[in-house]
C-alpha cells in the first residue's frame, strides 16, 4: 500500500516538473515514503497538488525541518493526510551558499512560522513567504546558530 | 460632524500576567477593535535544539522535560521513542504501562493548570486554588515514581528510569478516584456559571478547515469538530489496549476547547484505571538501556510524533551513527498553535483576547523552545 | 531590667510603671521599618519559564504564600521583589532590567532556580545569558531545577534574615 503510495507521488511530482527526474530519490523510511527533489524542481504548484489531489490530499502539514549538512542544506517537510492516513516525507535539496527554498505558506498557514524559524536558526530563505523575518532571535542577531560551522562564543556577547 | 479617531498602538507583555511567561503582542486598536496583531516571540528561546548535537543522546532527556514544563513526560516519551525507533528496540510490557500512567497522570495535571489559568485571566481567582491543590497531589505521585515535581526525566530509552516503588499503584488508584471527584465538582462549579457562559460561548470560533490548514493539533482541533487523537488513530505505546472516547466538540469556541479538555481529563482517568488494573510484572528496561550510556544508532532520519496535552509533538532525529544526534528538530505544538493569533485576533475586542488567548493553552518553554 | 529615659518613674502610678516596664521597646526607626518590609514582600508576577510554575505552586493552596505577606503583584511599581524565576536570554535581558528600574527602592532579587543562577543546563546555549547577576543585583540565590515551593520559602526566609541584619548595620553578602 505504502509503496504504490509512494509510486503515486512520485508520478504526481514528476508530472507537474514536466521531466522524469524531478524526484532524485524516492525510498521507504521506516514504513513510510520518502521523496527527495532538489529546490528547481519544489514549486507552490507541486505543494498544491499534494495539498489538493483528491488521492493524495496531503492536508495537513506536521512538521518543517532544516538541516545543515555541511555540503548542502536540506529542508524536510512531514505532510501527513488525515483523510487517508498517509505520511509523506518531502526533503527539497538546496545549494550551501545561497539557500533558498519556495515557500509554503500560501498552501499550508502552518509553515508560516515554521519556515520563519528555518530561516532564522539556519537562514534558508524561502521566497514567496509572507513576512519573512527572525522569530526567535533579535532582530540584529548575527549568524545562524543551528549551521554547523556558527561559533558560539558567549564571552564576546556578553553573556557570560 | 463626525468625530475622528486614530489607530492605537497597545503593547502587550512580555511581563504580563496572563501571557504565563515571556510572550508579547504588539496590537494595533481602533477604539476597542483589534485591527492588527503581531505576536513577539523568541524571550525564552534557550536554543535547545543547538545543545542536542553537542550532547549524547541520553544526555538530551532533560532538556525536552524543560520545554513543555507543564507535561514533561510525553516530551521525555516522544524523544526516547524517536531514538528506540532508530536504534529498533523491543520495549518491555511493563515499561509501557509506567510510561502510559506517567504520561496520563501528567496530562491531566498540565490540564488542571490550565483550567485554573485560564480562569483566572478572564476573573475567576478561586479557580485557581482548586487546580493547583489537584495538581499537587498528582505530583506527589510523579515525585515518588520519578524524584522530581516537574522535571521528571523518568522515561528514558529503553523504558523508565526506575520501577514503581511498592504500593505507589495502590495510591494512583486513590488519587484517581479523589480526583475525579474533584473535577466533577469543578465542573459544577465553573461550567454552568453565567459569566464564564457569556465570555466563552461565541468566542473566537476556529472552523475545522482553518484548524487543519493552521496546523492545530490536540483539544483546540477536537474543539472544532476534528475528531483526531492520535493516541487513536496510530496508537503508539500500548494505547491500543485501552477503551476511552475521544471527545470532540463541533462549535470551535472556547467553550468548546473548555469542554473539550475537561472531558478528556475524564477519559485520561479512565485509562489509568485500566492501565492500573492490567499492569504486569517484568522488567521496566530494556536490558541494553540499563546499562550503556553511549547510544550509537545506525545513520538515518526518523519522524516521530504523538499526542501531548496541548497538541501533536513531534521529534525529528538525524543520526550520523555517532554517539551524538547529528540534527534534533522540535515539533512543539505551543509553537504550531499560537501563530493563529495574528489573524484570529483581528476583528475582536480587547475584552476576548485573553479569552482566546488563554484558551489555547500555550506554553512559553515550548514556543521558544 | 533598667529602663533608660525613665528616671523619674516613681512619679508615675506603680501600675504603669509595671506595664510600661512589659510593654515599651525600643529600638532603631530602621530596624522597624525592615520588620514591616519582611512581613509586606510583594513579589513582582513575573515568571519566565519552568520556575516560574513552581513559583505559581508556592502561591496556591498547599503551600500558600499569602500567609508570609508575600502578595504577588502585576506591575513593577507596586513591587519590592523580584522572584527571577527561570532562564534570562539574550533577548529579555534589556525588558528585565528595565522592569527592575521601575521597581521603587527599596527592592530585592531572589534569583530562583539554577538558570538565573549561572545559566544552569543552558551554560553552552548561544542565547543564555549565564546568571542573572551581571545585570542586576542579586540577593539570595535559591537553587534547584526548579527548586521546590518549600526551597523558595526557604529563601524568602532568608531574604528577610538578610533585610533584619543590615537593619542591624551588619553587611550581607549573598554566596554564590
Amino acid at each position: 500500500m505504502t509503496e504504490e503510495y509512494l509510486e503515486l507521488v512520485s508520478a504526481r511530482i514528476n508530472n507537474i516538473a514536466g521531466h522524469d527526474s524531478a524526484v532524485e530519490e524516492a525510498k521507504l523510511n521506516f514504513g513510510k515514503p520518502m521523496v527527495t527533489i532538489s529546490t528547481e524542481n519544489w514549486t507552490q504548484d507541486t505543494a498544491r497538488m499534494l495539498h489538493d489531489d483528491p488521492e493524495l490530499k496531503f492536508n495537513f502539514l506536521s512538521c518543517l525541518t532544516g538541516i545543515d549538512y555541511e555540503e548542502h542544506m536540506e529542508v524536510v517537510y512531514n505532510l501527513y493526510s488525515i483523510p487517508h492516513n498517509q505520511y509523506l516525507y518531502v526533503k527539497v535539496k538546496t545549494p550551501r551558499d545561497n539557500p533558498e527554498v519556495q515557500s509554503v505558506q500560501p498552501v499550508w498557514k502552518t509553515a508560516d512560522w515554521l519556515e520563519r524559524e528555518t530561516y532564522d536558526l539556519l537562514g534558508i530563505s524561502f521566497p514567496g513567504h509572507r513576512n519573512l523575518k527572525r522569530i526567535l532571535l533579535e532582530d540584529d542577531w548575527e549568524g545562524h546558530p543551528l549551521r554547523k560551522d556558527y561559533v558560539t562564543d558567549k564571552k564576546a556577547m556578553g553573556l557570560d | 460632524m463626525s468625530i475622528r479617531t486614530e489607530q492605537m498602538t497597545l503593547n502587550m507583555g512580555p511581563q504580563h500576567p496572563s501571557t504565563h511567561g515571556v510572550f508579547r503582542l504588539v496590537l494595533t486598536i481602533e477604539g476597542e477593535t483589534i485591527v492588527k496583531a503581531e505576536p513577539v516571540i523568541g524571550y525564552l528561546h534557550r536554543g535547545s535544539e543547538k545543545l542536542a548535537e553537542n550532547l549524547l543522546y541520553t544526555q538530551f532527556i532533560p532538556y525536552t522535560d524543560r520545554l513543555d514544563y507543564l507535561n514533561a513526560m510525553t516530551n521525555n516519551y516522544i524523544y526516547c521513542a524517536g531514538v528506540e525507533e532508530l536504534l529498533d528496540w523491543e520495549i518491555p510490557e511493563r515499561a509501557e504501562y509506567l510510561r502510559v500512567l506517567v504520561m496520563e497522570l501528567n496530562r491531566i495535571a498540565s490540564h488542571l493548570v490550565w483550567w485554573g489559568t485560564f480562569l483566572l485571566d478572564i476573573g475567576a481567582l478561586s479557580p485557581f486554588l482548586y487546580a493547583f491543590r489537584d495538581r499537587d497531589l498528582i505530583l506527589d505521585r510523579l515525585n515518588e515514581i520519578s524524584g522530581a515535581r516537574m522535571t521528571f526525566n523518568y522515561v528514558r530509552i529503553g523504558g523508565v528510569k526506575w520501577d514503581a516503588p511498592d504500593g505507589w499503584i495502590e495510591k494512583v488508584q486513590e488519587t484517581v478516584k479523589e480526583v475525579r471527584e474533584n473535577i466533577h465538582e469543578y465542573d459544577r462549579l465553573v461550567t454552568g456559571n453565567e459569566i464564564f457562559q457569556a465570555r466563552t460561548i461565541g468566542v473566537g470560533k476556529i472552523t475545522q478547515e482553518d484548524a487543519i490548514n493552521w496546523g492545530l493539533s490536540g483539544p483546540i482541533a477536537r474543539g472544532s469538530g476534528l475528531k483526531f487523537d492520535l493516541r487513536k488513530e496510530e496508537p503508539y505505546s500500548i494505547y491500543d489496549r485501552f477503551d476511552f472516547d475521544v471527545p470532540t466538540f463541533q462549535e470551535g469556541d472556547v467553550y468548546a476547547r473548555y469542554k473539550t479538555r475537561i472531558a478528556e481529563m475524564h477519559e485520561s482517568l479512565k485509562i489509568i484505571e485500566q492501565a492500573c488494573a492490567d499492569i504486569p510484572d517484568g522488567e521496566y528496561i530494556h536490558k541494553k538501556g540499563k546499562r550503556i550510556m553511549m547510544i550509537k544508532p545506525k545513520p538515518g532520519e526518523v519522524y516521530k510524533r504523538c499526542e501531548a496535552s496541548k497538541g501533536e509533538i513531534g521529534v525529528y532525529i538525524v543520526s550520523d551513527g555517532k554517539t551524538q544526534p547529528y540534527r534534533v528538530k522540535l515539533r512543539r505544538p505551543s509553537f504550531v498553535n499560537v501563530q493563529i493569533l495574528q489573524d484570529y485576533l483581528v476583528g475582536e475586542p480587547i475584552a476576548n483576547l485573553v479569552a482566546i488567548f488563554g484558551s489555547l493553552d500555550i506554553v512559553l518553554g515550548e514556543v521558544d523552545a | 531590667m533598667e529602663l533608660k529615659g525613665f528616671q523619674d518613674l516613681e512619679k508615675y502610678d506603680p501600675r504603669l510603671a509595671e506595664d510600661l516596664k512589659r510593654n515599651v521597646l525600643f529600638t532603631k526607626v530602621e530596624q522597624v521599618k525592615a520588620w514591616a518590609r519582611t512581613r509586606s514582600l510583594w513579589p513582582l508576577t513575573f515568571g519566565l519559564a519552568c520556575c516560574a510554575i513552581e513559583m505559581m505552586g508556592t502561591g496556591a493552596a498547599r503551600y500558600d504564600f499569602d500567609r508570609f505577606g508575600v502578595i504577588f503583584r502585576a506591575s513593577p511599581r507596586h513591587a519590592d521583589l523580584m522572584i527571577v524565576a527561570g532562564t534570562v536570554t539574550a533577548k529579555m535581558a534589556p525588558v528585565l532590567r528595565q522592569l527592575y528600574d521601575q521597581m521603587p527602592e527599596p527592592k530585592w532579587v531572589i534569583a530562583m532556580g539554577s538558570c538565573a543562577t549561572c545559566g544552569g543546563p543552558y551554560k553552552n546555549a548561544y542565547s543564555v545569558l549565564n546568571g542573572v547577576d551581571k545585570i542586576v543585583p542579586v540577593d539570595v540565590y535559591v537553587p534547584g531545577c526548579p527548586p521546590t515551593p518549600p526551597a523558595l520559602l526557604d529563601g524568602v526566609e532568608l531574604l528577610r534574615e538578610k533585610i533584619r541584619r543590615e537593619a542591624r548595620g551588619e553587611q550581607v553578602v549573598a554566596k554564590k
